[in-house]
């Protein structure tokens, strides 16, 4: 699978919330089978446009999913078209079983048997969650929380996945085992766009990155090559240049 | 971790041979009702009050589905009644022949309830385009528009009330529509769309970005719960046989949020539960005059004090949750004791 197609390209993106402008006119793309990070501080406009590609907020700018302009359509049928995603703070039903959250992830879905199959799925990779299948989603452990929020991004078999900070939270080895996960999803073919603090996981899972800082891209390009670029190590990773 | 297989297929034979019981059970009261208002075996006053009982049952169940499980603030629901009532009446008294007025007093029913279904995805549609409170502001004047809408139409009696109904609302007829809201609403909410209404509940950005088409469920979740209203309302103007549109204020849709919260928000048990012991209390507190309207908020505030999600909240008996439901909590139990 390699970057062949763009997948999702937004050209121009400006997000503001009143006279605040939290995105400020920024272009980037992704291509088929990349994993493309973006990475920047609190308050940089990462959550902000992730928010307008899932069509929750409104923007200027275009939007485009396989060459279909975004604009105006209903959250609900962005996901449909094989957007799946894995919201800010998790977004865990918590008085729902975790069985329940997956089945809410396939409501538009109505091919009984291959959904079985995608639970079959989503439970080998996630092991854990079988057994707590029919525990409030609510009871879970912040990692669980998490591994809950990726398999529902998956039951949908999207083609490509949003993710909004899935590090938050948890510790350093959880860390890196959704991002294992992460890098196997996308090996078995889902494109993946990932928002992160958590720079230094990101860049190294990551094909290419974009760095916002404060609403405007400032850097952009291979994960490895920006790991190691001074301002962003500085910048992000702590470490003095 | 060791889990018992063999104990859990014993539940799971035990659980279905006894659900046998259920209809059995439904069959037999419906056949003693028949029996009680045939040869008059109650009371009639004791008969009143367990319809009012059962009507409450429809209309806090029907007002659960948008405020417990979906968790929405609807405060309008007197406003379909009285759509319901004065829909049925009407047919009853002015439409249907007289002599057939009995036979034909299911559907009046069913088209009082079919009417406040419709007003109620007029009334849905722009309310849910807003998100949050505004359902609040939007039902609490629609029921305000009905009511006067009411007083100022002649035909149906202006003010001064409707009147001319046959004592149709009798207690099988109650009873079966009890049985009906009970079951359409619980299959609903067990359902695929059922899971959608309790997603918005829990968190809506994520229901929607679950690929859970928010806004239709929204709308046909209020359609549902208006048609029920407005069943109740049919029932309720053939049990009194007189209605006026001081009946339908914001008092009785106070009586209905006060039914719920008391029972417990998304709840069927919680449904039956808290308008049975709310009618109940009311009643059996007559004696007390005045001072039971000041006994009956000092139990609600003590209730929310002590179990703020009502007598029932976000449980249920076991009789209202399908098997496998079951079935999945009960190895999850199985399974947390085996470790």
């Amino acid at each position: 699978m390699g970057a062949n197609g763009i997948m999702l390209s937004i050209e121009n993106l400006t997000i503001a919330y009143g006279n605040i402008k939290a995105v400020d006119n920024i272009s980037l793309e992704v291509n088929e089978g990349e994993i493309v990070t973006l990475i920047g501080a609190n308050g940089a406009g990462k959550s902000s446009t992730l928010r307008a590609i899932s069509g929750i907020v409104p923007y200027s700018g275009l939007i485009r999913y396989r060459h279909q302009d975004l604009r105006g359509v209903a959250a609900h049928r962005i996901v449909a078209m094989g957007m799946a995603q894995v919201p800010e703070g998790r977004g865990i039903f918590g008085n729902l079983t975790v069985m329940e959250n997956l089945k809410l992830a396939t409501w538009q879905r109505k091919d009984k048997g291959e959904i079985a199959k995608d639970y079959e799925r989503a439970f080998v990779i996630f092991p854990q969650l079988q057994k707590r299948k029919d525990q409030q989603g609510g009871t879970l452990s912040g990692g669980e929380q998490q591994m809950l929020a990726v398999a529902r991004a998956l039951m949908s078999r999207s083609s490509m996945m949003l993710l909004d900070e899935p590090s938050m939270g948890l510790a350093p080895m959880l860390v890196r085992d959704i991002f294992q996960v992460l890098c196997d999803i996308n090996r078995a073919g889902t494109t993946i766009l990932l928002v992160e603090q958590n720079a230094h996981m990101a860049l190294s899972i990551a094909s290419r990155a974009y760095v916002l800082e404060t609403g405007r891209i400032i850097l952009s390009g291979p994960g490895k090559d920006l790991l190691g670029d001074p301002r962003v190590r500085e910048a992000y990773l702590g470490v003095d240049a | 971790m060791m889990i018992n297989t063999s104990r859990i297929r014993q539940f799971k034979e035990k659980l279905e041979t006894k659900r046998w019981l259920l209809p059995a059970l439904l069959v037999f009261v419906f056949a003693l009702s028949l029996v009680i208002q045939q040869f008059e075996l109650l009371d009639p006053y004791v008969q009143l009050i367990i319809m009012y009982v059962g009507i409450n049952i429809i209309l806090t169940l029907s007002l659960n589905l948008i405020n417990g499980y979906m968790g929405e603030f609807s405060v309008g629901h007197a406003g379909f009644m009285a759509i319901g009532a004065y829909v049925a009446s009407f047919l009853t008294v002015k439409v249907f022949p007289a002599d057939m007025a009995a036979w034909l007093f299911p559907l009046a029913v069913m088209a009082g309830g079919a009417v406040a279904g419709v007003v109620g995805l007029v009334v849905a549609f722009p309310s849910f385009k807003t998100r949050g409170d505004y359902l609040a502001i939007v039902t609490l004047a629609f029921g305000m528009i009905v009511k006067s809408v009411i007083e100022n139409i002649d035909a149906l009696g202006g003010p001064r009330g409707f009147l001319g109904m046959e004592k149709l609302s009798t207690l099988p007829w109650v009873f079966f529509w009890v049985l009906v809201s009970v079951w359409v609403i619980r299959n609903l909410i067990y359902s695929n769309f059922g899971r959608g209404v309790l997603s918005i509940r829990e968190d809506e950005i994520a229901s929607d970005l679950m690929s859970v088409n928010t806004n239709h469920v929204k709308v046909l979740a209020f359609t549902v719960s208006s048609f029920f209203a407005g069943i109740a309302g049919g029932l309720f103007a053939h049990l009194l046989q007189f209605i006026n549109p001081r009946a339908f204020d914001i008092i009785k849709s106070t009586d209905i949020l006060i039914m719920v919260y008391l029972g417990g928000i998304g709840s069927i048990a919680g449904s039956v539960i808290g308008a049975t012991v709310y009618t109940v209390l009311l009643e059996v507190l007559r004696p007390m005059g005045i001072w039971r309207m000041v006994f009956m908020p000092l139990v609600l505030v003590l209730l929310m004090i002590f179990r703020p999600r009502g007598i029932m909240g976000l449980r249920e008996f076991r009789w209202f949750v399908p098997v496998r439901d079951m079935l999945a909590s009960r190895l999850w139990r199985e399974k947390k004791a085996g470790t």
